[in-house]
């Protein structure tokens, strides 16, 4: 079976085979997420609708070791991505471009073995036009060799100038202009599964070839990324969306993992997944940096930023925070919950004995003859400390604090409202 | 080769009864000194498990880890709280001396959930002391926490029940509260070291001074609740 077969041949040689309209916009969409990602080499990277992307990589050799180093990571790379690949290297992008269509992974960088190594080329390899293959075909034309061997203006004038010319990119001979692919400032990319997946870790597993482009995008822009969203498709319900979010931006393909693996660890899938969706917006600048000799107070700090953002990802974002203090006197708001790395205001410290246990909200005593009993009688201690406030916002309270001790010894916070209740306030641990 | 008994005595792998074993890591100071001579290396052990056990909430148990939480987080280092059963008052911790920058409060609803971020916290290793609540906890995953709390630095202190006195427990130091003399008395269960004979009377900071002393009476405390008197 091959390209171009009618369709009822390929049923009659395998009924089984299934058949599907080809995606042009998901094949363009592939090719760009191939370049977004490609931009980490470098970036002078160009598409080559509709299955090439062109990278220069002179100037990046140097940084990644030489050209074998290079290939292996765009091949491990592209690898992870899911894409099955050909990499071929030239001297010129255009004599790389035929390489690859040939099937050859060669790796040329002397120009003087450019020409010998494309004259051994197909002439497919160069010429798509199917009017002029056939024309070469039938004057005994089946290499590149062949047709460098035909006069030039013969050439020119029967098959046109467009072959010509570009004969002449492919070996040196002219130069290429290109039109550079522009990473975008956001990252959408689309996966269908193979089949229906089931369970979240199969959702995991194919992610990880969508984030990988959402990792070189980002090292391509310099930026990272403080959320990002998974989408999982279904069949007929709603697409459901697993939000991720980073306590401090970045880029790296094992920490949108780990997180990721948390979060979908706590997700229930209501139908099977057909297809995932990454998107990625709100770029930040994030540039590399260098590590320290010593101990590095920065690294020190980033690593505790990812512990709490592996706790957030599996408790919820509310679930780990800082106490601050705030001046108020009613003591339920002397303090209040810290987000992270917001700065505390400097409030003053209270005078009064406070309890280091708040109990919210207070719980309510019981009474017996007009004191308060919890486990028994309480015995007061120390008090009243009155504290009444509030009664511009809705949170009025009019109190009277005590110190007292419970039967078990243990030292109470209690407050009687003006109403004449007692409730339990604090435990001085 | 001659050997002499000091020698060998000096190694860690022999141990002499009544002797402490000297912790590889630096204890931290409790900052109560009746406290520290009785542990070995002189304060709480860092990279190793603490238990304290509490009759209640509310017992002293704060009081006990409070100057050591003092002394973490002026000089900077991070401490966790891990599931506490209350909320841990602020101005009360400021009064203190706590500096509460340092200070991370981690909710988790579900024991398993808890576990996981004490296990995530100790192994991260940026984090100084994790205090942990646990009502109730299995030998085997106080185990993990032991072998996690040992691959740290971190001074790690969980709070059970009183009732956790009577299970094993792979914990290096185990103390028992309970309030003696309108004080606070600790008892050491387990220790690296030879059995601790007599509870430790902790001198820990109370609201009320006169606490031996007469009570309010709750006649008395209406008048003054009836006296009218400026917020």
């Amino acid at each position: 079976m091959h390209a171009g077969m009618e369709l009822a041949a390929a049923w009659a040689l395998a009924p089984r085979l299934r058949v599907r309209p080809r995606d042009e916009a998901a094949e363009r969409e592939a090719l760009e997420g191939i370049a977004a990602w490609a931009c980490r080499f470098t970036p002078r990277v160009s598409l080559e609708p509709p299955q090439g992307v062109l990278v220069e990589i002179e100037g990046s050799l140097r940084l990644f070791h030489g050209l074998a180093p290079l290939i292996g990571r765009m091949r491990s790379g592209l690898e992870e991505m899911g894409f099955s690949t050909t990499l071929a290297a030239a001297p010129t992008a255009r004599g790389a471009w035929w390489l690859a269509i040939a099937g050859n992974e060669e790796l040329i960088t002397d120009p003087a073995l450019l020409e010998t190594a494309l004259a051994a080329l197909p002439i497919s390899a160069g010429c798509s036009d199917q009017h002029a293959l056939d024309l070469l075909r039938s004057i005994g034309v089946t290499t590149i060799e062949g047709l460098l061997a035909l006069p030039r203006e013969g050439v020119g004038r029967r098959l046109g100038r467009g072959l010509l010319d570009d004969l002449e990119r492919a070996l040196g001979a002219a130069p290429e202009p290109r039109t550079m692919f522009a990473p975008p400032a956001r990252f959408v990319a689309k996966l269908e599964l193979h089949g229906e997946v089931e369970h979240a870790e199969g959702v995991l597993f194919a992610a990880r070839r969508l984030l990988v482009q959402l990792e070189g995008l980002l090292a391509a822009r310099q930026a990272g990324v403080r959320r990002f969203l998974l989408v999982l498709l279904h069949h007929a319900a709603r697409p459901s969306v697993v939000e991720v979010g980073l306590a401090s931006p970045g880029r790296e393909l094992e920490r949108f993992m780990q997180l990721l693996r948390e979060k979908l660890s706590m997700t229930v899938l209501v139908e099977p997944v057909e297809a995932i969706r990454i998107e990625a917006a709100d770029f930040e600048p994030l540039h590399g940096y260098t590590a320290g000799l010593f101990r590095d107070a920065r690294i020190e700090g980033e690593g505790w930023a990812r512990l709490i953002e592996r706790l957030q990802a599996r408790l919820g974002g509310g679930a780990v925070h800082a106490i601050g203090l705030q001046p108020e006197h009613r003591p339920e708001r002397a303090w209040r919950v810290l987000g992270a790395g917001e700065q505390p205001p400097r409030g003053e410290a209270c005078t009064g004995a406070r309890p280091l246990w708040l109990i919210d909200p207070p719980r309510r005593l019981k009474e017996a003859g007009g004191v308060p009993h919890d486990g028994g009688r309480l015995e007061l201690l120390a008090g009243p400390e009155r504290i009444e406030s509030g009664w511009w916002d809705s949170g009025e309270v009019a109190r009277d604090y005590f110190i007292a001790r419970a039967p078990s010894s243990a030292l109470l916070w209690i407050f009687r409202e003006r109403g004449g209740s007692w409730y339990l306030h604090g435990l001085f641990a | 080769m001659k050997t002499s008994l000091a020698d060998i005595l000096a190694q860690h792998s022999v141990w002499r009864g009544g002797a402490f074993v000297r912790p590889a890591v630096p204890a931290l100071p409790t900052g109560f000194a009746v406290l520290d001579r009785e542990l070995p290396g002189g304060g709480w052990p860092s990279g190793a498990l603490t238990e304290i056990l509490g009759l209640r909430e509310g017992v002293g148990e704060l009081q006990l880890v409070l100057p050591a939480l003092v002394t973490l987080s002026t000089s900077g280092r991070r401490v966790v709280w891990l599931a506490p059963p209350h909320l841990p008052y602020a101005p009360a911790l400021a009064a203190a001396g706590v500096d509460l920058v340092q200070l991370s409060v981690v909710r988790a609803p579900g024991r398993r959930d808890a576990l996981w971020a004490a296990e995530q916290v100790l192994r991260a290793g940026n984090c100084d002391a994790l205090l942990a609540w646990f009502r109730d906890i299995r030998y085997a995953e106080l185990r993990r926490l032991a072998v996690a709390a040992e691959a740290s630095r971190a001074f790690c202190a969980l709070f059970r029940p009183s009732e956790a006195a009577r299970e094993p427990s792979p914990a290096c130091l185990r103390i028992a509260l309970e309030p003696m003399h309108g004080g606070l008395a600790a008892r050491i269960l387990k220790r690296r070291g030879a059995l601790a004979a007599a509870p430790v009377l902790l001198p820990v900071k109370r609201p009320v001074h006169a606490v031996g002393g007469p009570a309010l009476s709750v006649t008395r405390a209406r008048s003054l609740v009836a006296r009218p008197c400026l917020a």
